[in-house]
């Protein structure tokens, strides 16, 4: 099967859950002889070769292949999706790294300048289109430029089904639908609820609402996401089917005898510090745990708008000796952090899937997981809390840092069940999705 | 006779290197030698070698009649015999001239004293001990980090043995009274109290090449008639501030040096005045009246306080973390850990994780080699997490 993939993120380019998701699962698809092509907003120039699928960069094909004129579409697919989205304040600085507080700012600033960009971007009708490919205050902006380049890339890219992966893209895949007239796969990884509790930006729901419309089949990474498909935005079930996510075992075997420094056990919070990941659940669970054991370390590995919040309530609980921020963590650092921690917590407030615990579990790494999360849905071998209840997360993460079976017991029960969750049944179920639509 | 009392504060703190979770247990070295190095070399040329230079030449030339006080922290010492012994053998110079006096203070330029009157004691032997080995002096003068004072550090520094103690001239101490007279701690009988009347100073320290300030430029014989303006109305005026000041904090080609070499000159041209050390001052005045200062103050910032250092929860913590292993460290006997231990709790560490960001916190930018508190909380807290894990071998 010919299969043209709309993403936002791919390693090694801009690479969060989303790029290592899409990169375990077209790995694992290419197995199955899929061909694959995965459209990207911009290409570093290094890395387009060696790999599974064929890279496409956005910025390499011209916008103008359509019967109306790029500004047009642009106008129209917006008018037509959500009154929420003023063509003159295109340029949102829509990120998931935003408080309310900072979008507010950081739109005035934008309002003031964006016009004149977006104008010049569509000026003359047969540019190519040069797209960041990150998070920044343009990617409302960049979202709908790179959505406008799609239907010329579906006309000349051979496929028999689209794939699209997440808001960013969605609007992509229903014109590249548009044009070729091939069926749609809208892949929902993530939805505004999660990242935003119940503030959402409309915008952005909007267009997911859009995207849902026109797809022919959407694939949630969980039973929890489906749930909120359906009943959030008015998704018939028939039409959403749940494929969980897996994890890559590249380089699984090449786990040594690394000696850890801290002789106290060490237990980690690993990601965006952010409301979505829960970390002030963790900070509280760690002051309620070092209140009964001295003997143990936290670490929060990552970056986010909540970092100097959580910064300041660990001082303010005087357990600044005991508890440890990293900052953002790359590649080598992830790994050593994961094989140096005897216990990892994820207790997010709302997580689709949540591919961490599994990898801290190749590491041979307890869990502890939150119950909103889609990884609960297929993890026996993990503890599962409600991420609110700090008492009983403190409970959990004495008692697996104390009994030294209970831990030892998750360990290989969890080995166990990490053999199962591959790439290659994800694939195998999306296999037949392709067979069904084409 | 009215007395002119310059006193300097020459310190560099001993900056920490960037230090990551990962090296918690591995890597027991903490200080940016690199950096503290090239700093104490950049400050030597522009301000210490200079400086030092132009204050030997006006000695000489006034044969006596031109007298200064220091006060050097035991870290900038340290760093000086590392990185730039030939600041230390000029300040040695200006000692041999008899014209100097050397003030004591903690080794580590420390807050000890809130946390722990014993180890302030220990800090203070050290840093006499210093005095004494590098320049031949035996200090009864004294000051605290950074001018922290109230009834409490009086006492204490009484019961040392110092004749005199240092102390900021804060309006909400003095009210109605004049900085320029000396006073006696309200929980003392033989010490007496300097305090800095910080118009005159900030007018050399901060003010001198700030072109909206109305009296710029400032000349030395504008200076010396603000001076002998006080003539009647007080009998010590008292300078203190940065030794930085000249060549670092205003540049040379502001005029600072130039302003230096002519102030003496000015000064004396009026016999009621003359130049004199602290020593110089309090042996020769007697207290007009007891000052009674319960609560801290400092030279820090607008408020005069310490919040500069403590206040925050950052600052707190990690001073409720470095103080609690007072009793574990001692235990060891260990030379070097002592040593390591005293030298985290130097009181610019924890200036870096001021968050006052508003008018002070320029300041506190400027002098901050982290890009943010947190930063420098994060950092020194894993600095401090690896040194205790080296007390349990």
């Amino acid at each position: 099967m010919k299969v043209l993939m709309y993403g936002w993120e791919f390693p090694p380019h801009i690479s969060g859950g989303l790029g290592v998701a899409c990169y375990g699962l077209t790995k694992a698809l290419a197995a199955q002889n899929h061909q694959i092509s995965f459209v990207l907003p911009k290409l570093k120039p290094m890395s387009s070769e060696g790999t599974h699928v064929d890279l496409i960069d956005v910025g390499r094909f011209p916008v103008n292949t359509s019967n109306l004129s790029p500004t047009d579409f642009v106008v129209r697919q917006l008018e037509q999706i959500s009154k929420n989205i003023d063509i003159h304040a295109i340029a949102s600085p829509l990120s998931p790294y935003l408080t309310e507080e900072q979008y507010r700012e950081e739109l005035l600033r934008l309002q003031r300048l964006e016009e004149m960009q977006v104008h010049n971007a569509f000026s003359e009708t047969n540019h190519n289109i040069m797209l960041s490919g990150e998070y920044g205050p343009n990617l409302m902006s960049e979202v709908v430029r790179y959505a406008a380049v799609a239907g010329s890339i579906a006309m000349r890219v051979e496929h028999d089904v689209i794939h699209v992966h997440d808001w960013l893209t969605m609007l992509a895949g229903v014109e590249a639908k548009r044009i070729s007239g091939k069926p749609l796969i809208v892949h929902a990884h993530a939805l505004e609820f999660d990242r935003s509790g119940d503030n959402v930006n409309q915008a952005v729901y909007d267009i997911e609402r859009h995207g849902f419309e026109h797809a022919d089949v959407i694939i949630a990474v969980s039973h929890m996401t489906k749930n909120i498909i359906i009943n959030r935005y008015g998704v018939s079930p028939e039409k959403v089917f749940v494929v969980h996510n897996a994890v890559t075992r590249d380089s699984y075997s090449e786990l040594d005898g690394h000696q850890k420094a801290a002789k106290e056990k060490v237990v980690l919070f690993l990601g965006r510090i952010t409301f979505q990941k829960g970390p002030d659940y963790f900070v509280e669970a760690a002051a309620k745990v070092l209140a009964r054991n001295e003997n143990v370390r936290f670490v929060m590995a990552g970056s986010g708008d909540m970092a100097p919040k959580m910064i300041e309530r660990i001082a303010e609980l005087r357990l600044g000796r005991k508890f440890h921020f990293t900052g953002f963590l790359k590649g080598a650092e992830v790994e050593q952090m994961y094989r140096e921690s005897d216990l990892y917590v994820m207790p997010s407030v709302s997580e689709p899937f949540g591919i961490s615990p599994l990898e801290a579990m190749r590491y041979d790494v307890p869990v502890i997981i939150s119950k909103t999360s889609g990884v609960a849905e297929i993890l026996d071998s993990a503890l599962k809390v409600d991420f609110w209840d700090t008492n009983e997360l403190a409970e959990k993460i004495l008692a697996v840092l104390e009994h030294e079976p209970l831990r030892r017991e998750l360990i290989s029960r969890g080995s166990q069940e990490l053999k199962k969750i591959q790439w290659e049944n994800a694939a195998a179920h999306l296999t037949q999705i392709y067979a069904r639509l084409a | 006779m009215v007395n002119l009392c310059f006193y300097f504060q020459v310190h560099q703190p001993n900056r920490l290197k960037k230090y990551s979770y990962f090296q918690i247990g591995r890597d027991h070295f903490y200080e940016d030698d690199e950096k503290n190095g090239a700093i104490m070399k950049k400050v030597a040329q522009k301000c210490y070698l200079p400086t030092n230079r132009l204050m030997l030449s006006l000695i000489e030339r006034y044969n006596g009649a031109f007298r200064i006080s220091y006060s050097i922290s035991g870290v900038c010492i340290d760093q000086m015999k590392k990185f730039s012994p030939e600041t230390l053998d000029t300040f040695k110079a200006l000692a041999d001239t008899g014209c100097v006096e050397f003030i004591d203070e903690t080794y580590n330029h420390s807050l000890a004293f809130l946390f722990s009157k014993d180890e302030f004691v220990r800090q203070v032997q050290l840093h006499a001990e210093l005095m004494k080995q590098e320049f031949g002096q035996t200090p009864t003068t004294f000051r605290n980090t950074e001018l922290i004072y109230n009834n409490d550090v009086a006492l204490a520094v009484e019961k040392m043995g110092y004749k005199t103690i240092l102390a900021e001239g804060a309006d909400h101490i003095l009210d109605w009274r004049s900085p320029n007279f000396m006073y006696q701690p309200q929980t003392c009988n033989k010490l007496k109290l300097l305090l800095k009347n910080y118009k005159l100073s900030d007018d050399i320290a901060f003010r001198f090449s700030n072109k909206g300030w109305e009296s710029y430029p400032l000349t030395a014989e504008k200076f010396a008639n603000w001076v002998h303006a006080i003539n009647g109305a007080g009998e010590t005026v008292n300078l203190f501030m940065d030794y930085e000041t000249f060549g670092e904090h205003q540049w040379e080609d502001s005029g600072i040096f130039n302003f230096m070499e002519h102030l003496p000159d000015w000064i004396l041209k009026n016999p009621d005045f003359r130049f004199a050390t602290p020593a110089e001052v309090s042996a020769s005045l007697s207290p007009v009246a007891k000052l009674n200062v319960p609560d801290y103050i400092s030279w820090a910032d607008v408020e005069r306080d310490l919040s500069a250092w403590r206040g925050n929860h950052l600052q707190d913590d990690a001073l409720a973390a470095v103080f609690s292993l007072e009793e574990r460290v001692l235990e060891t006997k260990n030379e070097d850990l002592i040593r390591t231990w005293r030298s985290l709790q130097t009181s610019d560490h924890f200036y870096y994780m001021c968050t006052k960001w508003f008018a002070d916190g320029d300041v506190h930018k400027y002098f901050n080699p982290y890009s943010s508190p947190y930063d420098a909380y994060i950092n020194y807290q894993n600095v401090l997490a690896d040194f205790e894990t080296t007390l349990d071998r």
